[in-house]
């Protein structure tokens, strides 16, 4: 952990909490005036302080920040002005520039980043009197499954600390399962918020392409990346996104809709609900206690009134080979601002101008993004263009196209999160291939632009979380918000926190 | 398809990133196994398919011409490597 400014040691004048309050209890504590901000914020201060050298979920922590950012949110519910969440403390992924805070999204070619201004989702939480607890450990620059890309060090599962967190989003994910935040924010390209939160046990969700503004949100491939919430319930998702959606002109691809309550279907009866089961997401590649896990969950739902129906995803197939096209392509172009001349990082001894770019970018990124670039650089050369990039963009329309048919049979498609539970450190860092794997259930949301959670559903015989997706149709995050709170409502899997 | 030494230096060269001997051998078989994914998407028929860039058919909104933004280049210089009189600074380019 960098830049620690440690402000006063904590001061417990009330009865110590338990740390697995919900956002929805810690606002009904803030309300009854049964503690203040400060004081909330001061418990997760010393855990983090406790916890987080175990665990490095995250890169920056400041405590006189987010004292001062708490003693506001107090100074506003004195004066009656707050909202629902004002006072209660959040995490934020390290992607996310916020004024004043190093911002490094997990790349030392940023590691000297103090950002002079806020990103649109930044402005949101500042705006609703939510305190910055700190900046999350990331995946460098969004792209990993594993955390280990980090150029801070790797995250660890906090149910196992010889295991991932998986990623990208993995010390958003760690840092909630663990307590040591009660949410954090996220962003999500291919699986980043899903797959960690099915692995450290929280819910996460990803919205609808452009529901949340990428403003100041560090860009990885701009046509897929949306930034959205993790926390311990479906309840609290909801309650966030509520903060962070909205029209941001800055964003020249967000959308422009009538502001939604996304908490408004959480009491919906799931009778009628027709819940779709891609074939092809319950193949051989589904094996043992997340096997078992989904198909529980499954019969959960039905107890609950829901029906299921088979359906199917043909292309679903293609969408990793598609991804590692598009994904790289966009990056290559996107990081291409990173090249030592308005902010980061400079290689300190250089001839002329390309050697200070090559020797620059050489030392500032680590090899997974250089690898990326790479492929990026390649598909989009002069001869490879239509042979690559055109045909990725032909199967993702293929990938619509089915989700959209899909969409014709049921209200929600369900799935794993992932292929496997938390994976051990190392394990896959020696084949990029088998990394990219971690995220074949996810993958296709992103390529189609569709709203996608992961939620708890189970644990392996490891003791470890499983996680469950949902997905629905373009703007339907309320319904699929709604059938996880359901569930949520049957089940505690997502109660269960790690014995740190 | 599979990706030569001298493409990989071509494609780091394109990509402004210098590497070494020892790295170009090891991009080359990283680099090479990632293709061997992607060449699956090679097998399917795609003829007659619009290609899809965006999840979702948007239009280029306009903004008035008029100054929106406050004159912050001081504290957007603060954070770069080396500027001087409000410019950034590189190596001479032009003789």
């Amino acid at each position: 952990m960098r830049d620690a400014a440690w402000g006063t040691p904590t001061c417990m004048t009330h009865p110590p909490r338990t740390m697995t309050d919900t956002l929805k209890s810690l606002s009904t504590t803030l309300a009854a005036g049964k503690a203040s901000s400060v004081e909330l914020c001061q418990d997760y201060l010393a855990r983090i302080q406790t916890h987080n050298p175990g665990l490095n979920a995250f890169i920056s922590v400041d405590a006189d920040k987010t004292l001062a950012e708490a003693r506001a949110a107090d100074a506003q519910r004195a004066e009656g002005r707050g909202g629902v969440l004002t006072g209660v403390p959040i995490a934020h992924k390290d992607i996310f520039c916020a004024e004043g805070w190093l911002t490094t999204c997990g790349s030392r070619i940023l590691s000297n980043f103090v950002s002079p201004y806020d990103a649109h989702v930044i402005e949101q939480f500042k705006a609703a009197g939510m305190p910055c607890l700190g900046k999350t450990n990331m995946d460098e620059f969004a792209m990993g499954s594993s955390n280990e890309t980090s150029f801070y060090g790797p995250v660890r599962n906090p149910w196992d600390i010889e295991r991932v967190p998986g990623g990208s989003s993995g010390g958003s994910a760690a840092c909630v399962a663990a307590r040591l935040a009660p949410a954090a924010t996220g962003t999500d390209t291919g699986g980043s918020i899903r797959q960690p939160a099915a692995l450290c046990g929280i819910t996460g969700l990803k919205p609808t392409y452009g529901v949340v503004s990428r403003y100041g949100m560090i860009a990885f491939a701009s046509s897929l990346d949306q930034a959205g919430p993790m926390a311990q319930t479906a309840e609290d998702c909801g309650l966030l996104l509520n903060v962070m959606a909205g029209f941001d002109t800055r964003d020249s691809t967000s959308l422009e809709r009538p502001k939604e309550d996304y908490t408004r279907s959480l009491n919906q009866p799931l009778a009628g609900l027709k819940i779709g089961l891609p074939r092809e997401f319950f193949g051989p590649g589904l094996v043992g206690d997340t096997a078992k896990a989904v198909e529980d969950a499954i019969a959960q739902l039905r107890k609950l009134g829901a029906q299921t129906v088979e359906v199917g995803l043909p292309n679903s197939k293609l969408s990793v080979a598609a991804y590692y096209v598009l994904a790289p392509a966009e990056a290559s172009s996107n990081l291409s601002r990173f090249d030592g001349v308005r902010y980061g990082y400079r290689t300190p001894e250089y001839g002329d101008l390309t050697d200070m770019y090559e020797k620059t970018r050489a030392e500032g990124f680590g090899s997974e993004v250089k690898r990326r670039i790479m492929i990026g650089a390649y598909v989009l050369s002069h001869g490879y263009y239509d042979a690559y990039y055109i045909q990725a963009q032909k199967l993702r329309r293929l990938i619509a196209n089915d989700f959209a048919a899909a969409f014709q049979q049921c209200d929600v498609i369900l799935s794993p999160t992932a292929p496997t539970t938390a994976f051990k450190l190392g394990e896959k860092t020696a084949d990029p291939v088998e990394m990219y794997l971690s995220d074949i259930y996810t993958i296709a949301v992103n390529l189609a632009g569709l709203p996608g959670m992961s939620l708890p559903c189970g644990f392996d015989a490891r003791g470890l979380p499983i996680g469950l997706q949902l997905i629905g149709n373009y703007f339907d995050e309320a319904r699929i918000l709604g059938v996880a709170h359901q569930y949520q409502l049957a089940a505690d899997w997502h109660a269960r926190a790690p014995t740190l | 398809m599979s990706l030569s030494a001298e493409d990989v230096k071509r494609i780091a060269k394109l990509a402004r990133i210098r590497v070494n001997e020892a790295e170009v051998a090891a991009y080359q078989a990283q680099l090479n196994g990632i293709f061997g994914l992607i060449e699956e998407m090679q097998a399917v028929d795609t003829n007659g398919i619009e290609p899809m860039s965006h999840a979702q058919d948007l239009f280029q909104r306009l903004r008035a011409d008029v100054v929106s933004e406050p004159d912050r280049r001081a504290a957007f210089q603060a954070v770069a490597p080396q500027t001087e009189n409000g410019l950034y600074l590189v190596p001479k380019v032009i003789e």
